[in-house]
């Protein structure tokens, strides 16, 4: 309510971050964390088997370097892009609550930028100087010695930034002393770190796999090797994935697990949920299957043999981190604030005098017979829009039709009794913040969006209407006055 | 009291038109003052790489071009665009520190200028992956493409458009975030562009890229270490020295220029004696620099570096200084505003912390609340069920009384059903389950449902 409200009208809000993060994600985990330990493995592999007189196998080097070239390009350009892209996209739709972690987490956030310098600065140092370091032995292992510090980095990046989206689904005591270190020691960390590790080793394992079969044709001489020693790699990190995935599962706290039955009920998440049953045991074996299967045969590995469980894994950690941002709803950070960017501790204030009157952008402050439909959309933009659309992804009237009938004009009666207690049996909707005249208009809103299918403009064409009655006179007015 | 006559005075006035929002209600995580340096040192060394890469890409596209005539200068092009590689990912990276500082100093001015211009704001995300992708498509396809010249060039040509427009994005937030007086009337990142003193400064900066890109290639052609007879041989090391320095002190002089523009054009409610200091101090810093630059240029070839080092410590020190104008101008400008949310920040949490304190009476218990047995069963449904549910006639769920006919005298029956619904009825939708009530709550309410009649 103090900042101008983003808003998409027909993607969804959500959906925007959600995109850009998991494409970040996949790119960091599959092609950073999990794929450089991977490469400087093989690179090192292959000045073991070079033997005495020579520095390293070219033919086997150079293979290895063609799949770090696509990893560089890919994590310096898409990989770097979305990461800032998260940073822009939540700053656009969620300003408070990013806002409000960037006050909380500063040392963090400033401590993975420097590791992420270095990162930086390592994957060009290891990726840039890769052909001059074959000049001598010497040079060449101090090149490797570069991967496996990268690899650490890229690691420790990863722990960070857990711990930052831990905090989000469960601040541990960080509300009750507000210090970062409580926000750090969060009881979600350690499990999703410990799932993350081994997932992103499978991701990048598999994902080497692949390219090994795009780069080689079937009969040069390396294929076979460089295939069984991926299926050795995933094969030894795809059972520690599968327990740290169960292990995480059960770590989530208690009521976020009971979000997850109720989001059970509705039968957009039940497939989701579904899904992650499905899938992670189904991943799982079919990474396994493909191990053991190269182990055996390498001769017979075709590149969509390893398409398939390439494309399961990675829809593994993405339905993973669906769920992970489904659960912490109705909060953005857990018990501090709703994902409608309202401070639970603030809605006393607005159950007492209206959310209008304390919004800094709205059309008026109080709801009369006149302005209904106006501020309507005010306490619409306000309290559901960061989820809600009027007739896109996830609309306003849709969610309604579904319950009231689908092409039935809709009754604002019944919206006005359903609203104030959504929270009780949607427990992934934040409680509505206003108050009741406001609850008039929200639903007047939403019957004429029913009717008219008007679309609503966010800040970024529409513009903003500063609050006539919002000024800081009044309100100290009315401090005094108490 | 007269005083805060006026100052109330004051502030109706400007709200009238300006916002004012309400800050964060978290402490900063460091003291104020060592935050700001944070702000101006990383972002100093953050559009230094941006200035290298613009200016790098540039100047690749133009010795490429000029290359088709002479082909030294396409091998100049290809040594340039090496640089590219690795500016443009410091320049990113680099980013992220000055982001979460102006982030915290700056939430509510930089948020909001970003939403109001979001969709320009946003694509800087696909806009720059797609330049990076370009230039390495660019760099990885020179000898493949050698050709295709006009193919090969026109990607360039793509990126250094692209590269171009960027931080014209940036500046038109920066820039922005400066006027909430001016918020009220912005639609959309067109007319945000077209505040006055965005174009000023986007040329003010065009010209530091290229005076500052040369000067690094001054320096990086130049080095002992690289070995330019090997990779030219008909122009010297020395030609194409002279052509960057020339460079540098052509477009230094031009920001002569330049300079009093953006300082006219900028609003005036941030231009005290203070930024004026800041701003001639730093132009100052320059005049040395340009003349040990004029010196290299006319002198004898061989001492054309002569004085380079002393030229770069000049410049430094014009750069640091017009970055701390920025700043200064900035938190100028924005100081009385800044006053007046933190005042309005504080109130509002005095109000909110009240309202804690006495809430209003809830009023679907009290309406409940009055005498009958089944009461608190009548609260707990009330506040669960009557959203779906009404004692006749269907809402979304069917109505209470055919409840009580399917659960009369199965009253477990009935608890299972509202921890776990099933799914029944065609054409209703399903019922969510309600895991959270307590075993006590279930009881009355259940207790209170079956009492109906
Ligand atoms: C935290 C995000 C969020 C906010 C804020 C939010 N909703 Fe929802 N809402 C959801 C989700 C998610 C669904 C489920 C959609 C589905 O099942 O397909 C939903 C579903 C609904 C439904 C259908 C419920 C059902 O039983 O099927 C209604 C009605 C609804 N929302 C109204 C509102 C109103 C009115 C507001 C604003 C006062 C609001 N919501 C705010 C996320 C939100
Ligand atoms: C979001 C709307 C919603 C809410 C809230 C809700 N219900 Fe329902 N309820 C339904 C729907 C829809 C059905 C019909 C389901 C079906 O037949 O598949 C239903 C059916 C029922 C039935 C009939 C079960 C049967 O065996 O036919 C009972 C009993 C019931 N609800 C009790 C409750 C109680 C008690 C609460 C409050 C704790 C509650 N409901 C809250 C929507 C709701």
């Amino acid at each position: 309510m103090d900042f101008p409200m983003f808003h998409l009208d027909w993607l969804n809000d959500r959906f925007l971050i959600a995109m850009i993060a998991i494409v970040h994600v996949f790119i960091n985990h599959g092609l950073a964390v999990g794929f450089i330990p991977y490469i400087t493995w093989l690179e090192q592999k292959g000045v073991k088997m070079a033997g005495a007189s020579n520095i390293t196998d070219p033919e086997w080097d150079h293979l290895v370097y063609r799949k770090m070239k696509v990893a560089f390009i890919i994590t310096t350009t898409i990989g770097a892009m979305t990461g800032v892209g998260i940073w822009f996209s939540a700053g656009l739709i969620s300003p408070s609550s990013i806002g409000s972690l960037i006050r909380v987490f500063y040392f963090a956030w400033f401590v993975e930028w420097l590791t992420f310098v270095t990162e930086v600065v390592l994957i060009m140092i290891y990726f840039l100087t890769w052909k001059q370091s074959n000049q001598s032995l010497k040079a060449k292992i101090r090149h490797i010695r570069f991967g496996w510090f990268l690899s650490v980095f890229s690691w420790i990046t990863m722990c960070i930034i857990v711990s930052i989206l831990g905090f989000m689904m469960d601040p541990g005591n960080w509300n009750t002393d507000h210090s970062l270190i409580s926000g750090f020691t969060n009881p979600i960390y350690l499990p999703q770190l410990f799932f993350r590790t081994p997932t992103a080793m499978v991701l990048g394992g598999v994902f080497g796999m692949l390219l090994t079969t795009i780069f080689t044709d079937r009969h040069s001489a390396w294929r076979n090797t460089v295939l069984k020693y991926g299926a050795r790699w995933v094969l030894c990190w795809a059972p520690v994935s599968l327990v740290a995935a169960v292990i995480y599962y059960k770590a989530m706290p208690a009521a976020m697990r009971e979000n997850m039955s109720t989001a059970v009920g509705t039968m957009e998440f039940a497939q989701y949920y579904d899904l992650l049953r499905y899938i992670i045991p189904g991943a799982v074996s079919l990474v396994v299957m493909l191990g053991i299967w190269t182990l055996f045969r390498p001769r017979s590995v075709r590149m969509w043999m390893v398409l398939v469980p390439c494309v399961a894994a990675f829809g593994f950690l993405g339905i993973f981190e669906r769920v992970r941002e489904f659960i912490r709803k109705p909060y953005v950070i857990g018990g501090y604030m709703y994902s409608n960017l309202l401070r639970e501790e603030d809605y006393p204030l607005f159950k007492r005098d209206g959310l209008l009157k304390y919004a800094t952008y709205a059309t008026a402050s109080k709801v009369t017979p006149e302005n209904k439909l106006s501020t309507g959309r005010d306490v619409f933009m306000l309290s559901c829009s960061r989820c809600h659309t009027t007739n896109g992804i996830n609309s306003i009237v849709y969610v309604f039709e579904r319950l009231y009938g689908i092409g039935k004009p809709l009754d604002e009666n019944s919206m006005a009794a359903y609203i104030p207690n959504m929270h009780n049996g949607r427990t992934y909707m934040p409680p509505f913040p206003g108050n009741n005249e406001e609850l008039g208009a929200l639903v007047a809103y939403i019957k004429h969006l029913q009717q008219t299918g008007e679309p609503l403009e966010g800040a970024q064409s529409a513009g903003i209407t500063v609050n006539p009655g919002n000024s800081t006179e009044q309100i100290a007015d009315s401090v005094q006055s108490k | 009291m007269s005083y805060n006559y006026s100052m109330n005075h004051m502030l109706t006035l400007l709200q009238s038109v300006t916002p004012v929002p309400r800050d964060i209600p978290l402490a900063l995580p460091l003291p104020e003052w060592l935050l700001v340096v944070l702000l101006v040192v990383s972002f100093l060394a953050h559009i230094i790489f941006v200035n290298l890469m613009l200016g790098g890409s540039l100047l690749t596209l133009w010795a490429q071009v000029k290359g088709l005539k002479n082909k030294e200068y396409d091998t100049l092009a290809y040594e340039i665009a090496k640089t590219i590689t690795v500016n443009k990912s410091l320049a990113v990276v680099l980013g992220v520190a000055p982001l979460l500082s102006i982030n915290v100093l700056y939430t509510v001015y930089f948020y909001s200028a970003n939403a109001l211009t979001g969709l320009m704001w946003i694509a800087i995300v696909p806009l720059v992956t797609a330049a990076f992708l370009l230039t390495y498509l660019h760099k990885y396809t020179w000898h493949k493409l050698e050709d295709n010249k006009g193919l090969h060039i026109s990607i360039l040509a793509l990126a250094v458009l692209i590269f171009l427009f960027i931080p014209l994005i940036f500046l038109t937030n920066i820039n922005l975030m400066l006027f909430p007086e001016k918020w009220g009337t912005i639609k959309g990142f067109m007319s945000a562009l077209a505040l006055p003193n965005v174009f000023p400064r986007y040329l003010h900066f065009l010209c530091a890229s290229l005076a500052i890109t040369g000067l690094f290639l001054f320096w990086y052609l130049g080095r002992n270490r690289y070995a330019f007879e090997t990779h030219f041989k008909s122009i010297t090391r020395y030609d194409i020295r002279k052509q960057l320095y020339s460079l540098a002190l052509g477009v230094s002089v031009f920001q002569f220029v330049l300079g009093p523009l953006v300082l006219i054009t900028l609003p005036a409610k941030g231009v005290q004696w203070n930024l004026i200091i800041v701003i001639l101090c730093g132009a100052t810093a320059a005049l040395p620099a340009m003349y040990w630059m004029w010196k290299g240029i006319t002198g004898k070839p061989e001492e054309i570096g002569m004085n380079f080092g002393k030229v770069i410590m000049a410049m430094t020190l014009t750069v640091l200084l017009m970055a701390s104008g920025r700043h200064v101008y900035r938190s100028n400008a924005l100081a009385p505003h800044k006053k007046l949310m933190a005042e309005k920040t504080k109130a509002f949490e005095r109000l909110s912390a009240e309202a804690r304190a006495h809430p209003a009476p809830d009023e679907s218990t009290t309406a409940q609340a009055s005498g009958t047995p089944a009461a608190p069963g009548a609260a707990v449904f009330q506040a669960n069920c009557a959203s779906c549910h009404k004692k006749e006639g269907r809402l979304v769920g069917p109505p209470v009384t055919e409840m009580v006919s399917i659960y009369q005298g199965n009253l477990p029956g009935l608890k299972k059903w509202i921890r776990q619904p099933g799914k029944k009825r065609e054409g209703y939708p399903q019922m969510p389950g309600f895991p959270q009530l307590s075993e006590q709550e279930l009881t009355i309410l259940t207790d209170y449902i079956l009492s109906v009649k």
